[in-house]
């Protein structure tokens, strides 16, 4: 195989393709997840649907060169609307032995693999496991790369080659090697441009070399598949047609980050937000940080309790009041949550989910944190449970959290995890004209007549005295005369709010604050049933980040001619109320989920439907074709008849049907 | 952007407002209308009873005055002043006080804890609120026993004690709240006795005017389960027993010379790099220490600290130790928040710029 050609320009072919996975891997070192990010731009600008799934490592530099220290970025994109980052990748981009070892699995037959050949040393391939070089042997009897399309390019060498007129030492000329990948991938699939020189020029802007030698990387990358005889082919992947619209490419943490800001300027509240470091949620800290001009304070706390211990004392100073964590920072705020369900203060708890139980997987993805914060509290401590269903979503599940909390005086739990935080996708953005207004409401004179020692009428704030339609209690802030009053974590007297170790007034309230949040199902909007046919059996429904592979599995099972209905929920306490409706109306129900069962196990206590589960806990978000046929058997046994999905499941070649050297 | 533009103020209760002309507060108006219940003769009584009478003299609107306590006997406190108040949870008084004085600068913010909720269970808020340094008073009532659970060892409890859950006696080494409250930087620290109405009261006064944490212990006898604990310092006949510390005067204690108005015992520098008690009369004049509560430096302040009994007490510096000035960290938050919105002032509303910044990055549209 040819390496680095003469630059004798080719004829090169164009080929029309719908989509496109394509997965960049390196170590952690290498710049993937900039590359991967850039690539996205791209697309976003060119106008594809997209979505993409960073993958990197627990440990910020995890020994060079091994298989812990790879880091991916995976981006699907196409001319039709999507929802998946894909199952698996039809390009991989492997710049060490490491990173082509631990994707190579994931690729189906007949997928591209870019690799660079430089640090296939034996050191590297050591460290990979690799007791041979697998590029020597292409071709040979024992070529583990047999049935892919391998193309092996030495980025580096040819890099540090076209970087040489910047003077640049030589690791620090070979470090633009991402930008050659990036340049090569952007010409292969027809990438613009302009905006990641614009990128690259405000981000070294003070470095000159670098910069120079950056962008003659990039350039040279793109040279490299526009002239030499290595790439033949060129993909066209036209933009999809979306709803009109402004959009931006965004990831969940900055879209939760931005709908928390709105959330502020749209109850007219500063923003408070108590918060200790944690992965996958720290971005939200750093984001909120950033944005003081809309009156946002954040607080980095000493631990996960004094966070929520100042969000608490800013909302009963009435403030907007945020805390944000990843799950072992809920087991730590566990006691405080308590607090403020008792003292009924307005609190957004938002909890980025990632890999339990304990440290668990820090970097990974997972859904199974539902339960603790539906239960993971000492006695009957309901919390409202709001979950968002893509990155862009994260946007208004985060306002949503707020106008509970706000409305109804309450604790909401804001359950976002890794792969949105992280994820991201074109987002069309909203009017902020078109965001509910929350009003905060803030009580301003006593609201109750008593009649005092001398037999006067006589007026007094009572702070548990309700509001009839929600039983939300008044916020009354300090500096409001006449309202002082004392809240605690004791249980209260029904109405005046005095300690009460009165029996009966304990199952009295106990119920009420239970009841208080049932009522805000009373708010929500009917469920949308994705029943095409309505002729569907079988109905699949999910909450959190599952919809983009719920939906893709359900899109597959009716391509192959079968019926499903799909929900999703983003209300998970309380459920909305045709909820109950809608499971009786189908004979069978599927709950996908990353964990081991919450969802179902919810539904099936409240409802006594027989909701049977669909779990994976690998840490990364669920593969489409695989749920469609798991779907598709469950739709075989309900109907009474042979499923086969064909292509749409798991049989070749549907995984790279569009693969683009098929 | 800096923060140190903003003119800082320089007294606690600064901005908070204050009673319009001709109208006055009585201690009565801070009673609130809830029964108090403590055990009979515990020393919470007598600083409620202070508290009470001392806060009108603030001048403050009792609507921004918040106390804040955790769990604990002493944390009953904000329940019996009419004020806001928040009874929160074990340890964690000083975290929620550091929102609530954070996010509002017009509020006089108060925590009551004792030593197991301050020291134990919610020591790191302590030394947390005490290294940032946020506007607000941190009363410690220190009973030396935990009396909410019926009588455990506290983390200031002698080594030795015998308690229920220590049948042959407390091995832990107790810690000295003064010496802490030092050692995690605070701007303010002081001592007082709940016997000592006069005391306490100067002592708090003090507290309110400092901006920054205030940490005041405060000796507070448990006649249930830690009876007699401060006896040997409260004895009117043991003038040893107490080191009364006043800026700017030589310390010393004990029988009162009259020509001198000087005690028969003084402190001096000692040997070890710490402080000794020596005879007044065989000290040189200039060698007595004059206490410098605002001396920058904490090492002599520690040091004095140090001269209280670890174990039975017989004697201890009361006073204020240490009152320095330093940038507290709401003030400076919140000068980031108006120095930041400030600088978008002109640039549209809050509604318009949320437009803006959800605009921002790089978009596409579709028509
Ligand atoms: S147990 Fe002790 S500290 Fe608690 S109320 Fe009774 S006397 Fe006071």
């Amino acid at each position: 195989m040819e390496r680095v050609g003469p630059n004798v320009s080719q004829t090169k072919q164009v080929k029309q393709l719908d989509r496109v996975i394509i997965r960049f891997a390196g170590d952690s070192g290498d710049g993937m997840q900039l590359t991967g990010d850039r690539f996205t731009q791209e697309s976003a600008v060119f106008g594809n649907d997209l979505v993409t799934l960073p993958n990197f490592p627990a440990e910020i530099r995890a020994p060079q060169g091994t298989i812990p220290g790879v880091s991916s970025f995976q981006i699907h994109f196409a001319d039709h609307d999507i929802l998946t980052a894909g199952d698996r990748p039809d390009v991989l981009v492997a710049m060490n032995p490491a990173a082509l070892k631990a994707n190579l699995g994931d690729l189906p037959r007949g997928a591209t693999i870019i690799v660079d050949t430089h640090d296939f040393t034996k050191r590297n391939l050591d460290k990979a496991g690799y007791s041979s070089n697998p590029l020597d042997k292409l071709g040979e009897v024992d070529d583990i790369l047999a049935g892919f399309q391998v193309q092996p390019v030495d980025l580096t060498g040819i890099t540090v080659e076209a970087v040489k007129e910047f003077g640049l030492s030589r690791k620090d000329a070979a470090r633009a090697k991402n930008m050659f990948a990036l340049g090569l991938l952007s010409w292969m699939y027809g990438r613009p441009t302009e905006p990641t020189i614009t990128f690259l020029e405000r981000k070294f802007a003070k470095v000159a070399d670098i910069l120079g030698a950056n962008i003659a990387a990039f350039k040279a990358g793109w040279n490299y598949g526009e002239t030499t005889e290595t790439f033949v082919v060129q993909y066209e992947i036209k933009p999809a047609k979306m709803p009109s619209g402004t959009y931006r490419n965004i990831t969940g943490n900055l879209a939760l980050s931005y709908g928390l800001v709105a959330a502020g300027v749209r109850s007219n509240l500063p923003v408070f937000l108590g918060s200790y470091p944690i992965t996958p949620a720290s971005d939200i800290l750093h984001e909120l940080s950033k944005h003081k001009a809309f009156g946002v304070t954040t607080l980095q706390a000493e631990d996960e309790i004094a966070g929520i211990g100042a969000a608490i004392g800013a909302s009963f100073a009435g403030q907007l009041a945020i805390t944000t964590t990843s799950g072992p920072g809920i087991a730590l705020k566990s006691e405080a949550i308590g607090l403020a369900v008792m003292t009924e203060l307005p609190l957004v708890v938002v909890n980025v989910q990632r890999g339990g139980p304990s440290t668990g997987l820090p970097t990974k993805t997972e859904q199974a944190d539902l339960l603790q914060a539906m239960y993971g509290r000492n006695g009957e401590a309901p919390v409202p449970i709001v979950a968002p269903q893509s990155p862009g979503d994260c946007f208004a599940a985060a306002v949503e959290a707020a106008r509970i909390a706000i409305t109804y005086r309450t604790p909401v739990f804001l359950l976002s995890d890794g792969y949105l935080a992280n994820g991201s996708e074109p987002w069309a953005i909203p009017s902020v004209e078109d965001l509910p207004v929350i009003d905060a409401n803030f009580a301003t004179e006593p609201n109750k007549t008593v009649t005092n020692a001398k037999g006067e009428q006589d007026t007094e704030f009572w702070p548990y005295l309700r509001d009839e339609a929600t039983y939300a209690r008044p916020w009354a802030v300090p500096g409001t005369p006449g309202l002082e009053h004392r809240i605690g974590g004791l249980e209260k007297g029904e109405g005046h709010g005095n300690i009460s170790y009165d029996p009966a007034n304990h199952d009295k309230m106990v119920r009420i604050r239970q009841e208080k949040i049932q009522r805000i199902a009373d708010s929500l909007p009917p469920l949308e049933v994705d029943d095409p046919s309505g002729q569907a059996k079988v109905l699949v429904i999910g909450w959190g980040s599952t919809y983009g592979p719920i939906g893709a599995a359900c899109r597959r099972v009716r391509r192959a001619g079968y019926d499903v209905a799909q929900v999703h929920l983003r209300h998970l306490n309380p459920f909305p109320k045709d909820l109950g409706e809608i499971l009786k109306s189908y004979d069978k129900v599927l709950v996908p989920e990353m964990n081991l069962g919450q969802l179902s196990k919810m539904l099936r206590a409240e409802y006594l439907v027989d909701a049977q589960g669909y779990n994976h806990v690998y840490g990364l978000p669920l593969k489409a074709a695989e749920l469609a046929e798991a779907i598709g058997a469950l739709v075989g046994e309900t109907e009474g008849r042979e499923v086969n999905l064909g292509e749409h499941g798991l049989n070749l070649p549907a995984d790279h049907e569009e693969a683009p050297n098929a | 952007m800096s923060t140190i533009d903003l003119p800082m103020p320089s007294l606690g209760t600064a901005l908070v407002p204050t009673l319009a002309e001709g109208e006055t507060q009585t201690a009565k108006d801070f009673s609130s209308d809830q029964e108090v219940r403590w055990c009979p003769g515990c020393g919470d009584y007598a600083v409620l009873k202070a508290v009470q009478s001392f806060l009108p003299d603030l001048g403050l609107r009792r609507e921004n005055i918040v106390f804040v306590s955790g769990i604990g006997c002493s944390s009953r406190f904000p329940y019996y002043l009419d004020t806001y108040g928040m009874h929160s949870i074990h340890g964690r008084a000083p975290s929620i006080a550091t929102g609530i004085a954070t996010a509002r600068e017009d509020l006089s913010v108060w925590v009551v804890t004792g030593d197991g909720d301050a020291l134990s269970i919610g020591g790191n808020h302590l030394i947390h609120a005490l290294r940032r340094n946020v506007n607000m008073t941190i009363l410690l009532f220190n009973n030396r026993i935990y009396g909410l659970t019926k009588g455990q060892y506290s983390p200031t409890s002698e080594v030795g004690k015998v308690t229920k859950s220590t049948p042959v006696g407390s091995v832990d080494h107790p810690f000295n709240p003064v010496s802490l409250a030092l050692g995690a930087e605070a701007s303010f620290v002081a001592r007082t006795i709940d016997s000592d109405r006069k005391h306490l009261t100067a002592v708090l006064a003090a507290a309110a005017a400092h901006r920054g944490t205030s940490f005041v212990e405060i000796y507070q006898n448990c006649p249930i389960f830690n009876d007699g604990a401060f006896d040997a310092i409260k004895d009117r006949d043991n003038s040893h027993a107490l080191i009364p510390l006043t800026h700017g005067q030589p310390i010393t204690f004990g029988v009162q010379d009259e020509a001198t108005g000087l005690g028969d015992k003084a402190l001096v520098r000692g040997a070890g790099g710490g402080v000794e008690v020596v005879d007044t009369a065989s000290a040189a004049a200039d060698a007595i220490i004059v206490h410098d509560a605002q001396n920058p430096d904490p090492s002599t302040a520690f040091a004095i600290s140090r001269l209280t009994d670890a174990g039975y007490l017989n004697r201890s510096p009361i006073g204020i130790f240490r009152q320095v000035d330093r940038p507290t960290y709401d003030d400076q938050a919140r000068a980031q928040v108006a120095v930041a919105s400030e600088a978008v002032a002109s640039k549209g509303t809050a509604e318009e710029r949320l437009t803006a910044l959800i605009n921002g990055g790089d978009t596409w549209t579709i028509d």
